[in-house]
């Protein structure tokens, strides 16, 4: 039998996104149900690494997210901490060749005159930092706010502190319309679940939430690969990575992109990752790219040539064109909000992102202009997605 | 059959193997043999030294038995294979090569054949990709393991370990040895301890064996299976070995190694039944509960699976032993675990479908009668529903992370988890160096997920991280 | 009956391999497992977490259980490795790579 529970809101997805909103939508006293057809983190979450960092990002809006999340994050430390294994331990950023040490300054200076620390390490004091690290490398930046949680703990225990009813194993195959075509609520195979509103936490699939409302939202997929060693002891301190990878994260190639972040974990193995690619859904092991990652890694660190790679897993990062998530109302659609399209960055974009769906949830004030987050701003650019692959 | 330790190929890259079969046990053998009788060029890559897999593991030469078929059923029919095989120039046996990932070839295009990454040892050289048109996966199985406190002492073993050890190296865990858990491994097993001296102060096993009454006329059209079970029977009777049905260990005792078990009566749903405890004393203990497939290889293909009257999943395959990957053929445990004689017979059918031959009938037969039996061993081996009910929640589900009972409980009723999947996400069970072989359908059962999924497992081994850093040398034939 | 008088094994002269600085004899062919089995030691590891000893558990290289330090190399599975004359198994804390700690 079809039933309908009233909620002040139904969120879609129970990845760390979804599981972000409903912590903070809840936390505002809002009456929250998040459905998920799979279990918690079973999406990009649980195929994604942790890492929260603000030394990837050039001063724009998605860096202002990042440093809100930062802040946030520090916050739910406090109350999860050791239990999604928290771990501030700063970013090392290293130039690989003499002329990437320049563009480094040029970005730290950037970033820090919004607000980001960024301390340059001399080539002499790399090793001091990291004593695995490869000789001979000409220097780099460490960034003190770049910490690190396991995405599927942050998932798991940010949704159970939200206190929100679980629907999970619950596909949403449709959604419920008002007057004036207004979204009131989900459809799933099991009941309906009304709400004002309802959040597309829906990651990956959010184009196919949106089009559930009639409404486009071109969100792809963006595939990467992460190695995963043996269990060792702490070799490496903070998140290394090379410059390179700067260059990568905004690249909008469709061709594999890979430089190494090398760092370790709380339970012993070290995280190789990670690749970017545009392949659509494509889950088949590409050894060629895993030959590039640790190749990259042992370039870092040489001492992993001395280790087995145990394991290793693939996930799809949720993009949008221009690289930004969609966060906020849909313009289009009284009673949608979005939340959805982080690309690599969704781990630790999340709590801001939860905290301003919702502020927008409440009609309160957002702590950032949404402007540059607006779900219906692709609209009329139908060939986007396509013409910008090749920049 | 040229058996080449290190890279064998002198062959010209580009060049490859008609046929490269994965798995060096009975189907793998006998799909070479009769591939390369049907004049195909066949690589045979194992993972072991030397070839049998299993069923036909045996004392390293260098031990020099002179009776080696006092352990085995199988031998004449091996030492034959053997022999066939050696004098088979067609087949290249690629012994201590561990596939870790299958690169799926696109079926007749010359220049895109299938790649096998190897591993073939620790150093950054030890790797090896085998070139081949097409790709036969004969894998076998894996033991399945439901914990129970205690498990994790040193002297619990798992039965096909013990047999496995003693068949290869003629060693004992101990001398009085408990076999324990479910299925017709347990009889084998007991009956090579016992021959090969050491005691067994019983056999426990889970079921009441009434399944099978179920299953006569499948019995019937299996009188090989029936002698097999009545030899090992008569054994076990002429040591006195008792066999308790409808029973379990649900504890093993001891601190730095077992010394004793409790064992406990079941009802039908393999719920102990309490006051019916029991203490043995034992210095090792041999346990399993039936086989799982290893078919990651071709699940990370996206193979399509069946899954099984006990809930493990195999690959489905085609009356020609095909998978649904083009290019991509399976036999013998990795379609389902049936035994030895419908590997071999698996293998032969393969061989033939790979080279275009019509199925042989005496094969399709053997197939079609062994097939029924394994479907009635593994419904009537299924572990009941409420075996998790000696599963204490100190209980070290996880043994390679060492993740208790009660954590993955905890994840399901608290935090969502819902499958095992999520649960290793969640506690880090499966994540190991084993990555879930051992733990698997444990924490399937625990997570409500049920079975019925493949494990994820893009590699099928631990590789070196400087084998995958340095690209090797590609190989076909000579 | 043991084993080797139930195949009528004949092997040729024992190796000695050292278990943390205890001779061990080993039979040519042997895997390092076997000859500790055979010498009665079943533990040569403990486990990262609760420091609990193991040893061979499947016998066939899918668990893992029974890695150990082998001629200084650690994680080596000594269910597969066969015995060498010489060879030097040390018993594994935890994950046996202590020495890159930073
Ligand atoms: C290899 C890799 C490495 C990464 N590394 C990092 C990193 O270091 N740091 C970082 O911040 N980010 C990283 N990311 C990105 C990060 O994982 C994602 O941005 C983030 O997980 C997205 O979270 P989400 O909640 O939006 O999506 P998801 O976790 O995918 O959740 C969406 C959920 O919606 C559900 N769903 C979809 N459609 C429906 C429907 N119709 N009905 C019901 N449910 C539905 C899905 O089942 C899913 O559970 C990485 C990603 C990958 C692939
Ligand atoms: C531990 C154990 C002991 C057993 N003992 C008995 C017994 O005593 N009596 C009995 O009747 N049945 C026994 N069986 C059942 C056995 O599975 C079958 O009887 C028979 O051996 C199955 O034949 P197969 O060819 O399908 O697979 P197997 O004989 O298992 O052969 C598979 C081969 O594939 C190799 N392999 C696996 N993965 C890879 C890879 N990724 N790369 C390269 N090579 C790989 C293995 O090393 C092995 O040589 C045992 C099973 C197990 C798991
Ligand atoms: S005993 Fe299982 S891997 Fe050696």
């Amino acid at each position: 039998m079809l039933k309908r529970t009233p909620y002040d809101v139904v969120v879609v997805g129970a990845g760390v996104v979804g599981a972000a909103c409903a912590y903070y939508a809840a936390r505002s006293g809002l009456k929250v149900a998040v459905v998920d057809r799979g279990p918690v983190a079973g999406g990009t979450t649980g195929a994604g690494e942790g890492n929260l960092l603000v030394s990837d990002k050039e001063p724009g809006p998605e860096l202002d997210l990042a440093l809100l999340s930062t802040r946030l994050w520090r916050e739910l430390a406090e109350e999860f901490g050791a239990r999604v294994e928290y771990e501030p331990k700063g970013g090392l950023v290293v130039a690989t060749r003499p002329a990437g040490t320049d563009l480094l300054h040029g970005l730290a200076a950037q970033q820090r005159a919004v607000g980001v620390e960024a301390l340059p390490v001399a080539a002499d004091e790399l090793r001091t930092l990291e004593p695995h690290l490869a000789e001979g490398l000409p220097g780099g930046y460490l960034y003190p706010q770049d910490a690190q949680v396991q995405p599927a703990l942050a998932a798991a225990h940010l949704l159970r502190a939200s206190g929100a009813d679980r629907y999970l194993g619950e596909a949403v195959t449709g959604l419920l319309r008002g007057p004036g075509g207004s979204v009131t609520g989900v459809v799933t195979g099991r009941r309906e679940l009304a709400a004002p509103a309802v959040v597309n936490a829906a990651g990956t699939w959010g184009g196919e939430l949106a089009a559930l409302a009639g409404v486009r939202l071109p969100v792809l997929p963006r595939r990467g690969f992460v190695l995963v060693t043996e269990p060792l002891p702490r070799i490496v301190r903070h998140k290394v990575y090379a410059a390179d990878y700067v260059a990568d994260v905004a690249s909008g190639s469709a061709d594999l992109q890979s430089s190494a972040v090398v760092e370790g974990t709380p339970a012993g193995p070290v995280l190789i990752g990670a690749s970017r690619e545009r392949v659509g859904f494509d889950r088949t092991l590409d050894p060629g790219v895993l030959h590039r990652l640790a190749a990259q890694a042992a370039a870092l660190f040489p001492v992993l040539r001395t280790v087995q790679v145990q394991r290793a897993y693939r996930g799809f990062r949720p993009y949008l064109p221009d690289h930004l998530p969609a966060i906020g109302p849909d313009a289009r659609v009284p009673g949608l909000h979005h939340a959805c399209g982080h690309e690599g960055a969704g781990i630790g974009l999340a709590p801001a992102t939860g905290l301003l769906v919702s502020r927008r949830l409440l009609g309160e004030e957002p702590e950032l202009d949404l402007a540059p987050f607006r779900p219906e701003r692709f609209e009329g650019a139908e060939r986007l997605e396509d013409a910008e692959g090749e920049s | 059959m040229p058996t080449s330790k290190s890279e064998p190929s002198g062959g010209r890259r580009g060049r490859c193997y008609d046929l490269a079969v994965i798995g060096a046990g009975p189907a793998g053998l006998a799909a070479a043999d009769a591939a390369a009788g049907l004049g195909l060029r066949v690589a045979l890559v194992d993972a072991g030294s030397r070839p049998g897999g299993q069923y036909y593991r045996h004392p390293a030469p260098e031990l020099g038995a002179a009776r080696p078929e006092k352990l085995h059923h199988g031998w004449a029919a091996f030492a034959r294979l053997r022999a066939r095989l050696a004098a088979r120039p067609l087949v290249d046996h690629l012994p201590g090569h561990h596939v870790w990932a299958a690169e799926a070839g696109v079926p007749g295009d010359e220049e895109r054949p299938w790649r096998l990454h190897a591993t073939r040892g620790p150093g950054a050289g030890d790797r090896a990709t085998v070139l081949a048109r097409a790709v036969l996966l004969a894998t076998g199985a894996h033991e399945r393991h439901l914990p129970f406190p205690g498990w994790t002492l040193p002297g619990v073993v798992t039965a096909g370990g013990a047999q496995a050890v003693l068949k290869s190296s003629l060693a004992l865990p101990g001398r009085r040895i408990v076999v324990a858990g479910s299925g017709p491994l347990l009889l084998a097993a007991a009956s090579s301890l016992v021959s090969a001296g050491a005691e067994v102060p019983a056999i426990v096993e889970a079921t009441s064996y009434l399944g099978y009454a179920r299953g006569l006329p499948v019995l019937a059209g299996n009188p090989g299976k029936l002698a097999e079970g009545a030899a090992h029977g008569a054994r076990l009777l002429r040591h006195g070995v008792r066999l308790r049905r409808s029973s379990a260990v649900v504890e093993a005792h001891g601190t730095d190694r077992v010394t004793a078990v409790t064992v406990a009566r079941l009802d039908a749903r393999w719920k102990p039944v309490p006051g019916s405890e029991r203490r043995i004393a034992c210095d090792a203990l041999a346990i399993g509960h039936g086989l799982v497939p290893q078919i990651e290889l071709a699940t990370e293909l996206g193979a399509a699976t069946v899954t099984g009257p006990d809930g493990a999943v195999a690959l489905a395959v085609d009356a020609e032993q095909r998978t649904s990957v083009p290019g991509l053929w399976a036999a013998g445990e990795t379609c389902g675990v049936g035994g030895a004689d419908l590997a071999l017979a698996e293998g032969v059918l393969a061989a033939h479908a790979v080279a275009g031959r019509p199925a042989p009938a005496r094969e399709r037969a053997v197939r079609r009668r062994r097939r029924a039996f394994a479907a009635l061993m593994a419904a009537a081996h299924a572990p009941g529903p409420d075996w998790t009910g000696w599963v204490t929640d100190d209980t070290d589900v996880c043994r390679c992370e060492e993740v208790p009972a009660g954590e993955v409980r905890a994840a399901v009723a608290e935090l969502g988890a819902g499958d095992a999947r999520t649960v290793k996400l969640l506690t880090r069970a499966g994540m190991g160096w084993c990555q879930g072989r051992m733990c698997g359908p444990a924490v399937a059962c625990l997570s409500g997920g049920g079975a019925g999924r493949p494990d994820g497992r893009p590699l099928s081994c631990p590789v070196p991280l400087a084998q995958l850093a340095d690209p090797g040398p590609e190989s076909g034939p000579a | 009956m043991d084993p080797l008088d139930l195949v009528g094994a004949e092997p040729g002269p024992a190796r000695t391999i050292l278990f943390d600085g205890r001779a061990v004899s080993a039979l040519p062919g042997q895997t390092l497992a076997a000859a500790l089995w055979a010498d009665g030691v079943l533990a040569w590891r403990t486990t990262r977490r609760g420091g609990r000893p193991r040893g061979a558990f499947c016998g066939i290289g899918q668990c893992f259980d029974c890695l150990a330090t082998v001629n200084g190399r650690p994680n080596q599975r000594l269910c597969l490795l066969p015995a060498e004359h010489g060879d030097t198994v040390t018993t594994q804390e935890g994950h046996g790579r202590a020495d890159l700690e930073v």
